[in-house]
This record gives structure tokens, C-alpha cells and sequence, in this order.
């Protein structure tokens, strides 16, 4: 029964130019169908399903790693021996080869698996569904965004098979070592492509949400997805350029042998090296981190706003203090670019810079607080019904909340000179990206895959899925708390062997070896899942989750323009449980009583 | 398919799609700039000397009227298109667009003046943000007058079918250019002068 009150329509015809749109689908052959389309869905799932294959391999290489880590020296088990001999000679790891891998698993994490994912992929499908729009503003521009980062990802991936190898000083990528070391050049060259591809795609999502809103979707009806989208469009548009300019300047020091972040007097390997000098290798660190804390937010905010629509959809209530989330991510959004040089404060850079940004890093807690805590609310006195996409979403409060709150002695600059660079940094910010940001995006897999593909995934496996991965990430993650605050430093290939205060805390390696294996092995119920769905998935209607925001009027999956009817909008976005109303759900799109 | 707002303007935002996004643009290429400006000043202000008087004011004056005059003519372009002149439109878009390409030939003989004196990127702090900076520019530059030389060819026949929207476009692409204009008028003080 279709339940969504609007009437039946041809699939594929469209609002605006009714009739036309269906022959000229026809047109359309596989190639622009499925692989050069301008369609925002489908450039949203190539998004998506790229993003969720980059995720894929940059936690393989950290399982590699983690056999390093959990045994130093010991050949690498099943693929040690196809690894080469610049790598992992009879299987034993060599320290370049963990350098790389560690670079590479930051890199490939954040750029290419969870933005792409976030951002490219659910802002992309999403967005333009629940703002009633029938594509992107620029569609051709959206392709263009979506083939730039795939350049940008096969640039990464072909940095592995160069001579010395892919780039190895970290994501961060800190010159001198990184305008000396092998492998960089490459890693800046695909760094541009993405940057590239994030700023196509921040205009797009811009001008999408600010001039394609169905009729009476004014800015306080948006669903709070929407917002956290068009806050993070806004991060990408003004941090990434100065990323930008920065791996120019570090591609001049490397290629044209400029010397802007190499300073004077410099002796690598026993000679000195010839260079101009005078440059500043503190410059780096600053454009760097001017993107790179912006970029957090990148990484969190859509997150926060799949939970939300999750969270007000499985509670059946409306979200608890609406106004303050969008007033809180929006400052959020600014502080977001004054707090960056808290990464620095063991830089040496004065204390006058250091009481500064630690001011801003403890202003900027309130809004991530009052976000957390308006989520918490919301399931006050609710009955929720605990779906795969709700379990993942609960699951993602506290794990954020952890990461949040592990985050507040890193903010100061008296603890975070005892905690810099040890593993206790590792704990807290993968607590916030993976169980948080990544467990954020699960669920939007399993919330809006029937949107998608008119198919719900399987609700045994994907709970298989989530108390699995649930379990196991928690044990990855809290005992590196541990062997953090014990003093135990991060990127050393054997874990650091050599230092006396690491002797009692090596053992949570196997632990966390184990734990990652077994993270690894939870994944493969959701895989399945994924794919086996698309083909035999139980069918739905439009709105299966008997939800109330505009994606859920459109046919699933949508056609070419989405949308049967012009989508307008008669209330705001969660009228769940509308004393009076005869349904527990009184959707956006549906016309008042008379 | 059809993308509401790409010509006509919503009303409630008093905007066409195109002109939101070439002003986000902007706004981005101000944060690309605006960093490399900052890089100036961090390493100038870290320098033990800095040199004067390494670059020759003549060609950089010149090259800036060169600019200025093409912002002109690029305005005249627009504004002819809209009082229904194609004929003055035409002449005005060729000019800019020569007028851009005297402007790369006079920093090419600038460029190739200080190769042959040996003064490369690697040489000094000054000339790699010299280079740097009228170097970016320049593919600025180039990417402007590829737009140019796409409406000044095949780009024109939207003209007949949809004038507004080619009016539009080449709206957009003088507000691009007058921003490289303008990043131009702040690098000649800033390298040739000060």
C-alpha cells in the first residue's frame, strides 16, 4: 500500500517537464546510465560504494600494521610473501614499508573513504531528495567532481608501486622529512585532485541547498542533515584551499627546489644539504592544520546529521531542541577555523598562541556538547524501535561522547604535552571517526539502502554486523588510552621496543591485533549484505520507515528528476507523533486537513 | 531535464544558480590566495634580508594597465550583450582576450630575462614566491582566456537559442576575470614594489 498520500505516476516522469524526461531516458545507454551520468543518485552511489572500497583497503593496510605491531619481526601471515622485497623481504615488514603503510592508511581513510562517503555519497543522494530538488544545480559539474577524485584515488593507489614506494611521513605529511623522502611527490599530486574535487563539489552543494528548495522549505524546515551538509560544504569551500596553496609550495620544494618550508643548515644522512633556506617548516603545519582541524568537522558533521534523521525517525518523537542543533552546528562551523594551531602547541610557538587556541578548542566543546546532549534528549520517554540503522546510531552517542571528552586534555596545552603524539591522540580521534563517524555512516547505509535500491537489507545479518563490530572496535580502541598515557609514542614500527616504559604495555598490541582481525571478520556479514540486498533484499514501498522528510515521497528508487509531483512542504521536519493525528508520523509533504 | 534558476533568477534569493556559484568560487580562490599572501608575509617577516629592486617595474606597470584595460573591455563585452549589440560584443571579448595574451607575453619575456641570469625558484626565498605567485596567476590567466576563446567559438551559438543564459556566462566569466585582475593588483605592489 503506499502510504506517502501521493498519487501514482509514470516511474520516470519528471515535475517540471512532465513526458519529456521519459523518452529521453530511454536514450540514455549504459555508459551514460551507470557510469558517466550527471544523475545525482547515481554519482551519490558511485560515491558511495568507491568510498566504502577505499574504507575497505585503508583498514586492510592497518591490519597489516597490526601484525607488525602485535609481533615485530615475524614474517606477515597469508600475504607477507607476495608483499616483495622493498617491502617485506621473506615476509618480515620492513620499517619504510610501515611508514607507508601508516601514511597511506590516514590518507586513504580520510580523503578517499569517509569524506567520499559523508559527503559525496550520502549529501549527494540525500540532499537533493529532501530539499524536493530534481538534481545537484550543476550536475555536470557533480560527474566532474565525482571522475577528479577517482583520478585522485588512482593517483594514490599507483604511489604504492613507484620506485621508494608511496609517501611515508604521515598523512600529516610534516616537511623537512616529507620534502626529503621518497614517495611525496605523487601523494601531493593526488592530494590536488581531491582538493579539486572537494571544491567542485562544495559549490555545487552550496548553491543546491540555497537555490533548489522545494516550495515552503524555508531554512528552519530543513531536515538537520541538510544543515550539517550545507555547514560542511561551507568547511570544505574556504579550509581546502589553503591546503592547496600549501602542497604547491611543498611540490615547488620538491620539484623546482625552493626552500619555503626547508630552513637553513639542514644535514640529512651525514651531508649538508644544498638549498637556498630561510624557510619556515612551522608554515606547513599551520596551512596544514588550518585545513586539516576544519576537516574534523567535515569528518563528524554529516555523521551527526544521518543520526539525527535515525535517531527522530526510531524514537518516533521530534528531535529535542531543533533550534539549538542548527544554531549549534552553524558555530560550530566558525570556530571550527580558529582553533587549529591546538595541534601545535608542542611547536613551541609561545604561550600567548597557546592560551589562544586552547580558549577557542574549549569554546568550540559547547556546541559539540549541546549537539550531543539535544540527541541524548531526544530519546527521552521515546519507544524506540531498535533497527540496524537505530543500534548504529545509539551506538554512535556514547562513542562519540568518548571521543569527545578524551579530546579535552589534548585541548590543553599543559596535558597535551605529556599526551602529544602518543598513542592516547590515536585512541581519542579514532574513537570519534571510527565507532563515531564511521558507525554514523553504517547507519546511514542500512537507513536509506531501501531508498536506494527499493530493497531493505537484512536486519539478522546487519545486527551480526553491529554487535560484532561494536565489541570488537571497543577493544581496538580503549586499551591505546592506556598505552597512551603510559608514554607510549606513536609510529614506531615495532611499537617501540627499545624504551623500558613500553615494557608493560606491548601486550595490549596482541589484544589489539586481535581485535582489529576480528573487526576485519564483521565486516564480511555487512559485504554480503550489501550486495546480496540489491538483488534479493525484501521489496518496499516509498516509505518503509514511515518517516516524514521529503526523500521518502519520491518512488524507491527514484527516477531521472526524482520527484512524480512538484514535492511542496507544509511543516517542519519531524512531526512525529502529532497529538490529535491519527498516525505517529505526519510527513512534510502531506497537505493540511481542512 | 530541467534545473530550475539557471537563467532566470529565484525570488526569494534574487539569484540565478551560476552567479551563487561563481561567487562561492571566488570565495574559495580568496582563501587560495589569501594564504599564499600569507605565506608571503610569514617568510618575509622571518627573512634576514630581503631583496629590492630584483624586478623590473616598467614590464609589471605595464602589464597592470594591461589588466586593468582588459577588465574594461571585458565589462563592455557584457554590457554590449545586453543592449543587443553582438557586433560590439564580438569586438570587445576578442579584445580582453588579446589584451590577456599581451599580458603572458610581456611575462614571458620577464620570466625568460630572469632564467637567463640564472635567477631560478631554488635561488632565493624571494624569486620561489615570485615564481610561485605570478606563476599560479598566470594559469589564472590561461584559464580565463580558454573560457574566452570557447564563447568567442563554439560557445556563441547559445546566443541565438538562449540569450539571457549567454549573457549570463559571460557575466560570470567577467567576474572571474576582474578577480584575477584584482589578485594582479595586489601582487605588483606587493613583489615589484615594496
Amino acid at each position: 500500500m503506499d502510504k506517502t498520500g501521493i498519487h501514482p505516476g509514470g516511474e520516470h516522469a519528471h515535475v517540471r517537464t512532465p513526458g519529456h524526461a521519459e523518452h529521453h531516458e530511454e536514450e540514455l545507454g549504459f555508459w551514460r546510465k551507470y557510469v558517466f551520468s550527471v544523475d545525482h543518485k547515481v554519482i551519490g552511489i558511485q560515491y558511495a560504494v568507491t568510498g566504502l572500497l577505499f574504507l575497505l583497503f585503508g583498514f586492510t593496510l592497518m591490519m597489516i600494521m597490526r601484525w607488525q605491531l602485535a609481533y615485530p619481526g615475524k614474517p606477515i601471515p597469508l600475504i607477507g610473501q607476495w608483499l616483495g622485497q622493498d617491502r617485506a623481504p621473506a615476509g618480515i615488514m620492513l620499517p619504510e614499508f610501515y611508514n607507508q603503510l601508516g601514511a597511506m592508511h590516514g590518507t586513504i581513510m580520510v580523503f578517499l573513504g569517509v569524506v567520499p562517503l559523508a559527503v559525496g555519497g550520502f549529501g549527494n543522494f540525500v540532499m537533493p531528495l529532501q530539499i524536493g530538488a530534481p538534481d545537484m544545480a550543476f550536475p555536470k559539474l557533480n560527474m566532474m567532481s565525482y571522475w577528479v577524485y577517482f583520478m585522485g584515488g588512482v593517483t594514490m593507489l599507483v604511489s604504492f608501486f613507484q620506485r621508494g614506494g608511496a609517501a611515508q611521513s604521515g598523512w600529516t605529511s610534516y616537511p623537512p622529512l616529507a620534502v626529503i623522502s621518497p614517495g611525496q611527490t605523487l601523494w601531493l599530486v593526488g592530494m590536488i585532485f581531491l582538493i579539486t574535487s572537494s571544491l567542485l563539489g562544495s559549490v555545487n552543494f552550496i548553491v543546491t541547498i540555497v537555490q533548489l528548495r522545494a516550495k515552503g522549505l524555508s531554512y528552519m524546515r530543513l531536515p538537520f542533515f541538510v544543515w550539517a551538509q550545507f555547514v560542511t560544504a561551507f568547511l570544505l569551500l574556504l579550509a581546502f584551499p589553503p591546503l592547496e596553496a600549501a602542497g604547491i609550495l611543498q611540490l615547488m620544494d620538491r620539484l623546482a627546489g625552493t626552500s619555503f618550508f626547508m630552513p637553513s643548515g639542514l644535514v640529512v644522512s651525514g651531508k649538508p644539504l644544498v638549498i637556498a633556506g630561510a624557510g619556515n617548516p612551522l608554515l606547513w603545519q599551520h596551512l596544514f592544520w588550518f585545513l586539516a582541524h576544519p576537516e574534523v568537522y567535515v569528518l563528524i558533521l554529516p555523521a551527526m546529521g544521518i543520526v539525527s534523521e535515525v535517531i527522530a525517525n526510531n524514537t518516533r518523537k521530534p528531535l529535542w531542541g531543533y533550534k539549538a542543533l542548527v544554531y549549534s552546528v552553524v558555530f560550530l562551523g566558525f570556530m571550527s577555523f580558529i582553533v587549529w594551531a591546538h595541534h601545535m602547541f608542542m611547536t613551541g610557538m609561545g604561550t600567548t598562541m597557546s592560551a589562544f587556541f586552547q580558549t577557542t578548542t574549549m569554546i568550540i566543546s559547547i556546541p559539540s556538547v549541546v549537539i550531543l546532549t539535544a540527541l541524548l534528549l531526544s530519546l527521552w520517554g521515546a519507544s524506540i524501535r531498535f533497527t540496524t540503522p537505530m543500534l548504529f546510531a545509539l551506538a554512535f552517542l556514547p562513542m562519540f561522547g568518548i571521543g569527545g571528552l578524551t579530546g579535552l586534555p589534548l585541548g590543553l596545552a599543559p596535558s597535551d604535552i605529556h599526551l602529544h603524539d602518543t598513542y592516547y591522540v590515536i585512541g581519542h580521534f579514532h574513537y570519534v571517526v571510527a565507532p563515531g563517524t564511521i558507525f554514523g555512516l553504517f547507519a546511514g547505509v542500512y537507513y536509506w539502502f531501501p531508498k536506494a535500491t527499493g530493497r531493505k537489507m537484512n536486519d539478522l545479518l546487519g545486527k551480526l554486523h553491529f554487535w560484532g563490530s561494536f565489541i570488537c572496535i571497543n577493544i581496538v580502541f580503549m586499551p591505546m588510552f592506556i598505552q597512551g598515557l603510559g608514554g607510549m609514542n606513536r609510529r614506531m614500527y615495532d611499537g617501540g621496543m627499545q624504551y623500558a616504559h613500553n615494557a608493560g604495555l606491548l601486550k595490549y598490541n596482541v589484544i589489539i591485533g586481535f581485535a582489529a582481525w576480528g573487526l576485519g571478520l564483521f565486516q564480511l556479514p555487512f559485504i554480503y549484505n550489501f550486495f546480496s540486498s540489491i538483488k534479493w533484499g525484501a521489496l518496499v514501498d516509498r516509505n518503509p520507515w514511515e518517516a516524514t522528510t521529503l526523500e521518502w515521497s519520491a518512488p524507491s528508487p527514484p527516477g531521472h528528476g526524482n520527484f512524480l509531483t512538484e514535492p511542496i512542504v507544509y511543516r517542519g521536519p519531524y512531526e512525529y507523533s502529532v497529538p490529535g493525528s491519527t498516525r505517529d508520523f505526519t510527513p512534510q509533504f502531506e497537505p493540511e486537513k481542512a | 531535464m530541467n534545473i530550475p534558476y539557471t537563467v532566470e533568477e529565484r525570488p526569494d534569493t534574487g539569484l540565478a544558480n551560476g552567479k551563487l556559484g561563481i561567487w562561492l568560487f571566488l570565495a574559495s580562490e580568496v582563501m587560495l590566495f589569501g594564504a599564499l599572501f600569507s605565506t608571503y608575509i610569514i617568510l618575509r617577516v622571518g627573512a634576514v634580508e630581503w631583496p629590492h629592486g630584483e624586478l623590473n617595474v616598467w614590464l609589471g606597470m605595464a602589464n597592470t594597465f594591461i589588466l586593468i584595460g582588459s577588465s574594461v573591455t571585458m565589462v563592455m563585452a557584457w554590457a554590449s550583450l545586453k543592449m543587443h549589440d553582438w557586433g560590439k560584443h564580438r569586438l570587445y571579448l576578442i579584445l580582453t582576450f588579446v589584451l590577456a595574451g599581451v599580458f603572458l607575453v610581456n611575462k614571458y619575456f620577464e620570466y625568460s630575462s630572469h632564467w637567463s641570469a640564472g635567477e631560478l625558484p631554488s635561488k632565493s626565498t624571494f624569486l620561489a614566491i615570485y615564481f610561485t605567485l605570478t606563476g599560479l596567476h598566470g594559469l589564472h590567466i590561461v584559464g580565463g582566456m580558454i573560457v574566452m576563446a570557447y564563447f568567442i567559438g563554439p560557445g556563441a551559438k547559445l546566443w541565438r537559442a538562449n540569450p539571457d543564459q549567454f549573457a549570463n556566462r559571460i557575466e560570470y566569466t567577467g567576474l572571474y576575470w576582474h578577480f584575477v585582475d584584482l589578485v594582479w593588483i595586489f601582487l605588483f605592489p606587493v613583489l615589484y614594489l615594496l
